[in-house]
């Protein structure tokens, strides 16, 4: 059986963790200069201009792209031929984290009670960890600093099998509108549809590690992205809802069959300051 | 609406009151001078400190507060990642500061109905900054020092000095909404908002655009 030290995985996920609050990755560059070259709006187009030269300034100088470094997610694909040595896998990812937020200068966001003593835990743990088992020998990190500023826009929608295709698109442009410019648009839109309540949300953030602009593989998801995408650029926010043509970089849907009675329909935002890193050791 | 300029101005912090009646909706804004830093706990405390009759420990007469939590600095810098959080969350707060006399807010995002009046009723303006440019707003700021509540870390009330600092009027005396405004000019959905313009929340009572929910 194949042995890795838990050390080298709070190693990858201080490194994913610093490397995504820093450097704007290469596919929400290029759709934040597509938006640029579509967009006519002269004072959305100066937020994209600015949106480019902020990216250019963190991955020159190792500041934050957003003072927002957010709550740090982490997605784990653990091989079930592989055997962790050296301590619990899970501390390992909380040592990342820390280590991350205090070597990289990122911001300690988190608060130990959420409706009573908000008091900051000083170093950004916990972490939300989501582990899936799969078959080999290998483990996957997926590492997101996710801000909060989007993530509070999120919605979760439990509709009726009647509502259908159109009531899904519905659902997601209404909560895309309502949010308006709360969330930094312009946004991805991350899309859960299916399962249960709480795994309709999980496939909405799931769908945010997607790279922005590539279509769902399967033809029919794919139309439904591109359909509410449309409606979505309709609404006129633009970037930073000053108004314009994009308000959307991307919209990701991701299926799961459901209940009999149920059409579950999750939407979880994303900022223009995408920051998700994945190794695999 | 006015067209936007694309061409800033500058304009000298504090603000004066005969300043802030030039301000207009869209209008792009280069400021310099000094502001205080303060986001959601610093808020709470300082209305707490109100209601309890007592005195702010800063004078915000006249004043600009951005609402903004650093990103820690690293060594020989004066700041982290400086931009602007979202807006709504002060809501709540903002009235009672601008009774104090404080004439301006930088943030991100809408602002409900009572902060709007409230800036109509106390000659304030609200203005915009970039979501997501900490690191090119960072780079505008010239000083920094925490003045008071400093056990809350990132969210402590701070003076600082900023040089062409970059904003955009979005909610003016003149009752101008920049939001919207710019976006009803880009708008193609026939039938107006899909359901009033609010922050996303559990709906509790029917929305009117002109009344969004509180979170």
């Amino acid at each position: 059986m194949r042995e890795i030290a838990s050390r080298m995985v709070t190693e990858t996920v201080s490194t994913l963790l610093q490397d995504g609050c820093y450097h704007l990755a290469d596919d929400v560059i290029t759709a934040l200069r597509q938006a640029y070259e579509r967009e006519e709006s002269p004072a959305a187009r100066n937020v994209l201009v600015q949106l480019l030269e902020n990216a250019e300034a963190a991955d020159r100088d190792e500041i934050p792209l957003c003072q927002d470094t957010g709550m740090a997610v982490v997605f784990l694909e653990l091989g079930q031929d592989l055997h962790l040595i050296g301590g619990d896998l899970y501390e390992a990812i909380q040592e990342g984290v820390r280590r991350a937020y205090a070597q990289g200068y990122l911001r300690k966001s988190v608060v130990v009670k959420p409706f009573s003593a908000r008091v900051n835990t000083r170093d950004n743990t916990p972490a939300v960890i989501h582990t899936t088992i799969v078959p080999g020998d290998k483990l996957k990190i997926t590492a997101l600093s996710k801000g909060f500023g989007s993530e509070n826009m999120s919605r979760l929608a439990m509709l009726t099998p009647a509502a259908g295709r159109q009531g899904v698109i519905d659902f997601v442009v209404k909560c895309v509108d309502e949010a308006g410019a709360n969330p930094c648009p312009p946004v991805i839109v991350g899309v859960g549809i299916g399962g249960t309540a709480e795994k309709c949300m999980l496939l909405a953030k799931q769908a945010l590690l997607r790279r922005v602009g590539d279509p769902h593989p399967d033809s029919e998801i794919a139309e439904l992205e591109a359909a509410i995408l449309n409606r979505v650029n309709d609404l006129g926010i633009g970037a930073m809802g000053y108004g314009g043509r994009i308000t959307a970089l991307a919209v990701h849907v991701e299926v799961f069959p459901t209940h009999i009675a149920a059409l579950p329909v999750a939407v979880n935002l994303q900022c223009h300051s995408v920051r998700h890193r994945e190794a695999t050791l | 609406m006015k067209t936007i300029s694309m061409i800033p101005r500058s304009v000298q912090l504090p603000l004066s009151e005969d300043v802030v009646e030039t301000l207009h909706a869209g209008d792009g804004l280069l400021l310099t001078g000094v502001m205080y830093v303060g986001r959601d706990a610093a808020h709470k405390r300082m209305i707490e400190t109100l209601e309890a009759g007592e005195k702010l420990p800063v004078d915000l007469k006249g004043q600009v507060i951005y609402f903004m939590g650093p990103t820690p600095a690293r060594p020989g810098k004066i700041i982290g990642s400086a931009g602007p959080t979202s807006s709504y969350r002060m809501d709540a707060y903002s009235p009672r500061l601008m009774a104090e006399g404080l004439k301006g807010m930088i943030g991100k995002g809408m602002r409900s109905r009572e902060v709007k009046e409230a800036i109509r009723q106390y000659k304030a303006v609200y203005l915009g900054a970039i979501g997501g440019a900490g690191a090119l707003l960072s780079s505008c700021i010239r000083k920094v020092e925490v003045v008071a509540y400093d056990d809350l870390g990132a969210e402590a009330l701070r003076r600082i000095v900023v040089q062409d600092f970059p904003v955009t009027v979005v909610n003016d005396i003149y009752g101008g909404d920049l939001y919207e405004e710019g976006q009803s000019q880009y708008r193609s959905t026939p039938t107006g908002r899909e359901s009033g313009r609010s922050p996303c929340g559990p709906p509790r009572r029917p929305i009117s655009p002109r009344h969004p929910p509180r979170i």
